[in-house]
């Protein structure tokens, strides 16, 4: 145990992304290696869920694409995960969101956290 | 041949330089130490031998220690020899990590595989068994089926399959990559999955 956390913690990238949790709404860049180019893509969506520990930690992001559901996995310390940035924060009560693949429309909708200022 | 013992850690996965998530097998090679040289004018062929890990003093046979106390070298938990290898050691020196291998090399891995114990013949030669699992039949689902003719040749012919004591065979896994070699911990990362339990020996080659 001792060993594998000597090696997570020295080949693992340490990134900074922001302390988003299930809920949130994010845009995820995410890094596309084609030949020799590279470029970035966006991804917008929910999160619906973390989950793992340590260097395995994962989440799913979730967005309606013409209609269609569409979720994506990523790994945390996946180098092609450049970045996470928070565009709003979700009011949930549950910390994965599986609910909100049976609903549609306006149900599907994530109340928008308030903060008190 | 150059090699290593080593010790299995585990398994773990990391990202390689193209962003894919690689499985790999950790392994901890401490520094080898060379009890014999051996030639093919005195021995009648060329290898090194060298030993792996530490052992107390009083669990060692004196015979061993003899051997080890002529080398210099504090008594070890197993001793292996490497065959025809390039490296011009003496006895007492020690082989480490980054002196055999480097990142991206290919290597053969050498264990013991877990034993299982008895086990029928669909564990042990993947058979599919015989038979459906309803429709009146029972018992037959991992039965191994015909093991032959009748009255000629009356007999079992040898080498048939059949149930019996499995894994716990010394096994070569071959063309296995080197990932990654972190010699201040003496760890080496190999590709993919390596014979054994975790804490078994296995020889690493290249």
């Amino acid at each position: 145990m001792e060993i594998l956390n000597y090696i997570h913690d020295n080949l693992a990238e340490k990134k900074n992304l922001p302390d988003f949790r299930p809920g949130d709404n994010v845009e995820v860049y995410y890094k596309i290696i084609e030949g020799a180019k590279e470029r970035i893509q966006v991804f917008r969506g929910d999160v619906l869920q973390i989950k793992g520990h340590d260097s395995h930690r994962t989440f799913t992001v979730r967005k309606l694409s013409n209609g269609v559901g569409v979720e994506r996995i990523f790994p945390m310390a996946s180098p092609n995960v450049a970045d996470v940035k928070i565009l709003k924060r979700g009011k949930v009560r549950r910390a994965k969101l599986y609910y909100l693949r049976e609903l549609v429309g306006k149900k599907a909708k994530i109340k928008e956290k308030k903060y008190k200022k | 041949m150059n090699g290593l013992v080593g010790k299995k850690i585990g398994m773990t996965s990391i990202y390689d330089a193209s962003g894919s998530n690689v499985a790999c097998t950790i392994i901890e090679a401490l520094p080898n130490y060379v009890t014999q040289v051996k030639t093919s004018e005195s021995d009648g062929y060329n290898a090194i031998q060298v030993s792996f890990g530490s052992r107390k003093e009083k669990n060692v046979s004196n015979a061993l220690l003899g051997h080890y106390k002529k080398a210099g070298v504090a008594a070890g938990q197993k001793i292996t020899e490497l065959r025809d290898s390039t490296l011009e050691k003496k006895e007492g020196d020690a082989i480490t990590v980054d002196e055999v291998f480097e990142e991206g090399d290919i290597v053969n891995a050498i264990g013991s595989t877990k034993g299982k114990g008895f086990q029928g013949v669909v564990k042990r030669y993947n058979f599919k068994g015989v038979g459906d699992a309803t429709h009146g039949q029972h018992n037959r689902q991992r039965a191994p089926g015909s093991i032959g003719a009748a009255s000629t040749p009356s007999k079992v012919i040898k080498g048939m399959r059949m149930g019996g004591r499995t894994g716990g065979n010394r096994v070569k896994i071959q063309n296995l990559e080197i990932l990654k070699i972190m010699p201040e911990k003496h760890l080496l990362l190999v590709k993919g999955a390596v014979p054994g339990f975790k804490g078994s020996l296995v020889i690493i080659e290249k």
